[in-house]
């Protein structure tokens, strides 16, 4: 008997990332951040800007995703991203063009109070990142 | 017959046209890998994405409340057709495949009466569309600038597409691409994004019930809009790999052609050149008898 389960992530690209020895995986969700672990429930939720932590045996993993789903299915954990960076070789430059970005569609005027949400979020995520 | 000194130029012309569609080939293969390991890539992302829709869809119990996205927007007048096809020619069927395909739904539309919209991805689909349907086309976007297949592009595509369908521009949208399936076939498709089309793999849906948070509707909701952009990467993505396969395969037949012309033209060369000395041995040998 383990507690360990696997997690794939996958981008547009690619499948990113695969593991099955993870003991613990916490995702930034949209109404509060999750911790899932073994055994847990069913669920679908989707994701908002922040960090993804992977706890497996063979060390802690943190990755920056810009939006994203994530399904739990009988210890299958799929992670759906559109974008996502490595923080152990991520490039402050790029962080800096992300941040710009997301403060020009701040700035617009017509946005919704959801999509302000969400890029106040990434803005903070981004800063405390660099 | 011509003379040895045009049968010269032709063979050299046909000989450099030989060379270029062979470097061509050469490329459209080593293109061909790369492509086709990313539309490979890209299907675990779309096959999720489509199952957790799927399982999500399967969950809302209110049908009436369901997204727009999902439901359609209850009527059937306006139809919108993505056609995507390649920036470049020199492929083959390639393109007129997609467009035969497309030209036939466009008929049966206009046929029944109701009113065609057309978006064109790719400016070889514009340019043949052009002709017969340039009344039809509200929009024309092309990728030329950007070397790889990415999903900003396609992502691009479907917000175009989500905006209009949210100001009630049209009632169903389906894209047209080419699926790869391997070098010498490509098949071209059909399918219809807006409504969601959920029907046809009812059997992979899990009774397993979910836990949702937020709400299912209002993830529905987010995850809607984001389906259409995977579709349409998909739909790139297999569109770029079919598009290199045919120009190979292209390249490679109109590489084998001109080595064939080469072969004739260099025959007739040959045979006017021997004609042209038998004549002048004549010639000389009537001019010797006759002395």
């Amino acid at each position: 008997m383990s507690d360990e389960y696997s997690v794939e992530i996958v981008n547009p690209e690619k499948s990113f990332l695969s593991k099955d020895d993870v003991t613990e995986v916490v995702v930034p969700a949209f109404e509060g951040e999750i911790g899932i672990l073994k055994d847990h429930i069913s669920i679908i939720s989707f994701l908002k800007p922040g960090i993804i932590k992977i706890f497996s045996k063979s060390g802690e993993e943190s990755f920056y995703v810009s939006d994203g789903i994530i399904e739990f299915k009988n210890n299958n954990l799929s992670i759906l991203t559109s974008l996502i960076l490595n923080l152990k070789d991520i490039d402050k430059e790029k962080i800096l063009e992300i941040q710009k970005s997301a403060e020009e569609e701040l700035n617009k005027s017509e946005i919704n109070d959801q999509e302000k949400y969400l890029l106040d979020q990434k803005l903070e995520v981004l800063k405390s990142i660099n | 017959m011509a003379s040895l000194d045009d049968l010269k130029k032709r063979i050299s012309s046909v000989k450099s046209t030989q060379k270029i569609t062979k470097a061509m080939k050469m490329v459209a293969a080593a293109k061909l890998r790369r492509a086709q390991e990313s539309a490979e890539k890209g299907r675990p992302y779309s096959d999720k994405m489509n199952n957790i829709i799927l399982n999500l869809s399967n969950g809302i119990s209110d049908i009436e409340n369901a997204p727009k996205l999902l439901s359609g927007s209850g009527e059937d007048k306006v139809h919108l057709c993505v056609v995507m096809t390649s920036d470049r020619g020199l492929c083959g069927g390639f393109n007129t495949n997609i467009i035969k395909k497309a030209k036939l739904y466009f008929q049966k539309i206009l046929d029944e009466g109701k009113t065609l919209k057309i978006i064109t991805v790719g400016t070889k689909g514009y340019d043949q569309l052009k002709r017969l349907y340039g009344d039809n086309i509200i929009e024309k976007i092309s990728f030329k600038d950007s070397k790889n297949v990415n999903y900003f592009d396609a992502d691009n595509v479907g917000k175009i597409v989500i905006e209009k369908f949210e100001k009630k521009e049209f009632d169903v949208c389906a894209i047209f691409y080419n699926q790869f399936k391997n070098v010498i076939t490509q098949i071209p498709q059909e399918q219809q994004i807006i409504p969601l089309k959920t029907s046809e793999n009812e059997e992979n849906s899990s009774e397993d019930n979910y836990e949702f948070e937020p709400e299912e509707d209002e993830i529905l909701s987010n995850l809607l809009p984001k389906n259409i952009s995977t579709q349409i990467f998909k739909a790139m993505l297999e569109n770029s790999a079919s598009e290199q396969g045919s120009r190979m395969s292209a390249m490679d037949n109109a590489t084998r052609n001109a080595g064939e012309m080469v072969d004739k033209l260099t025959i007739e060369y040959n045979r006017s050149r021997q004609a042209a000395i038998t004549k002048e041995l004549i010639e000389i040998i009537s001019g010797a008898e006759s002395l």
